[in-house]
């Protein structure tokens, strides 16, 4: 559980942020570009200090009126949006310097992170002779391997071209589910977000806006999310089934099963599912002769208008309406003819589910598995 | 030129080793004391800063004479130095080394210092997020990413104190053996019309000059070409 409250003025932006994450899992910490997202990573990491701060990780407090933990005696890894590798050490060296310097017991070991980062082919190279995905993975690895009790990323993918992103974002996502430390990740692009976050705190202009668990958040109305060009759901889900003759697998969210491209693994295996509001539509009858795979009941909680004589219809799934949480983007035309209100139950029909990740990679088909 | 007399005669095998001795041993003393005063410097902010950094800077601006003038008297007998010692630094072998010091600060301090900027915060703050204290950072990554300005400080530490001669000349006479250096020597032959043996000692001192200087820029693109 991280605790943290940091108040103060760095030259001429004020921060004003209290937010608590939990103990495990990825949150994230999301809004525009300016908004005090690194500043709170670097006050919690010790690198800046605000005078009037306060921290607490896992019962251990960092920062507190004048008690102040230096950074070097903070159990944190942060990665930095460049890799920063230290040009006058090896690749080797880089990835150890923190853990030779780690205390206590090392649980996190070093061939596990190399396997798990697939640094063992860079060994040999100089880091000058590296590509902006393999110093990024080198640096998650050096942090990792300083047995850090929580782990900060600051925009690790934005420094880096899109090719080199798709490179690096599985490794983040074994990462995730490898690792029981918490993960601190600043981002200000919302695929990434919604890819890889448990949970979500929202910042603008120096204050934290809202925080809670990400897909209550991407529906919530009174938040910005929903009011996005694309706005889309985030629903977790586990393997029920795969079926190898037609590459699909079946995955159960709160409310209902669905029906996803590819074999995403034994039954039990966690999934997080992304679902576009502008892939779904909806009808009143359960659809007839239809393509579409994906047809499940749901009750309409509320709709917000969109730009283009448009709505965002929010759904939660299951006939009772009690699943997880749903968008639709259809037409005003279409909510008037099929008179549609609140309350409603309506069918769904998902015209893709995919795993989530960013539109990008899903175009390029590059990391969806046969 | 006096027909019959060697070139070559004790006295200025004598000054040669001495002035290397005396630049020699100011090196070290200087990469000692400027490496951290550049590491202050390279880190500090504000006002006293900026003062710390111009005291450092005055012996390049300031004549060497003026600069004599003020140690001679910090090491005279009448100075508290000197009474804090139980024995006056003017006129003595060690008291040259610590004119030369301050006389040579600048050129050693100022590359380093340089560097320290060059490279930057990040380098500290990865290493202190990665468990390294202060003191263990400075050793391993500041020092090492450096290095190319600390090599630059020492080379021109070295020439430099090779060269004085304003400062040498007011704090230590010409006391063979103990204070002459090379350019006093150099300054002596020529005033008592030994020019052949001035020609020697200017010669090797003009040829040695172009030796650091093209061996430092040599090193300079090597480690700079080493980094892309």
């Amino acid at each position: 559980m991280i605790a943290a409250a940091f108040r103060g003025r760095q030259g001429s932006f004020a921060l004003d942020a209290t937010f608590e994450a939990p103990g495990s899992g990825v949150t994230a910490l999301f809004g525009p570009s300016g908004c005090g997202k690194t500043t709170v990573l670097r006050c919690i990491a010790g690198l800046a200090r605000l005078p009037e701060g306060r921290l607490t990780v896992n019962g251990e407090t960092w920062q507190e009126g004048r008690h102040f933990v230096p950074p070097h005696r903070r159990a944190v890894g942060y990665v930095f949006q460049e890799a920063s590798l230290f040009p006058h050490l090896s690749v080797r060296s880089n990835l150890t310097f923190g853990l030779r310097r780690a205390k206590g017991d090392r649980r996190i070991r070093e061939e596990e992170v190399v396997a798990l980062l697939g640094i063992a082919p860079l060994f040999e190279r100089p880091t000058t002779m590296l590509s902006g995905g393999e110093r990024q993975r080198v640096a998650i690895g050096r942090a990792l391997l300083s047995q850090p009790q929580l782990l900060l990323m600051d925009e690790p993918l934005s420094a880096l071209d899109r090719f080199s992103k798709d490179d690096i974002l599985p490794y983040l996502e074994r990462l995730h589910a490898a690792l029981s430390i918490p993960v601190l990740y600043v981002s200000h692009d919302i695929a990434e977000v919604e890819r890889l976050a448990d949970t979500l705190v929202l910042m603008e202009a120096g204050r934290v806006r809202a925080a809670g668990p990400i897909a209550a958040m991407v529906s919530d109305p009174a938040l910005p999310l929903i009011h996005m060009p694309q706005p889309a759901a985030v629903i977790d889900g586990h393997v029920v089934s795969t079926d190898a003759r037609y590459g699909l697998s079946e995955v159960a969210v709160a409310g209902g099963r669905l029906i996803v491209p590819g074999d995403l693994g034994p039954p039990g295996a966690r999934q997080r599912l992304r679902i576009p509001a502008n892939d779904v539509s909806l009808g009143r009858n359960p659809p007839q002769d239809t393509t579409i795979l994906n047809a499940l009941p749901a009750r309409i909680v509320g709709v917000e208008p969109a730009a283009g004589h448009q709505m965002t219809v929010r759904l939660a799934l299951g006939p009772d309406g009690t699943g997880a949480a749903l968008l639709a983007r259809i037409s005003r035309l279409s909510w008037d003819r099929l008179a549609l209100e609140p309350g409603q139950i309506v069918v769904a029909r998902l015209k893709a589910v995919a795993l989530a990740e960013p539109p990008a990679v899903a175009d390029a088909g590059g990391l969806r598995q046969p | 030129m006096s027909a019959g007399a060697p070139l070559f005669d004790a006295a200025m095998i004598q000054t040669i080793l001495l002035t290397l001795k005396l630049a020699g041993i100011t090196t070290v003393v200087l990469l000692l004391v400027g490496t951290p005063l550049a590491w202050v410097l390279a880190r500090g902010r504000g006002f006293w800063n900026d003062v710390l950094g111009s005291l450092v800077s005055l012996p390049i601006v300031l004549p060497p004479t003026v600069l004599g003038f003020y140690l001679l008297i910090a090491m005279g007998p009448q100075s508290p130095l000197t009474a804090i010692l139980g024995h006056k630094l003017s006129f003595t072998f060690t008291g040259l080394v610590v004119g030369s010091v301050v006389y040579s600060l600048p050129f050693v301090v100022n590359p380093i210092r340089n560097s320290f900027q060059a490279m930057g915060n990040r380098p500290w703050e990865v290493a202190a997020t990665l468990r390294a204290s202060p003191l263990d950072a400075f050793f391993t990554v500041a020092l090492p990413l450096a290095r190319p300005g600390i090599l630059t400080g020492a080379i021109m530490g070295f020439a430099h104190t090779v060269g004085e001669f304003g400062v040498v000349l007011m704090i230590g006479g010409g006391i063979p053996g103990q204070t002459k250096v090379l350019s006093v020597t150099i300054f002596d032959y020529v005033e008592t019309l030994q020019w052949g043996k001035a020609h020697i000692l200017a010669g090797g001192m003009l040829a040695m000059s172009f030796a650091v200087i093209l061996v430092m820029l040599l090193i300079e693109r090597r480690l700079d070409g080493g980094r892309r």
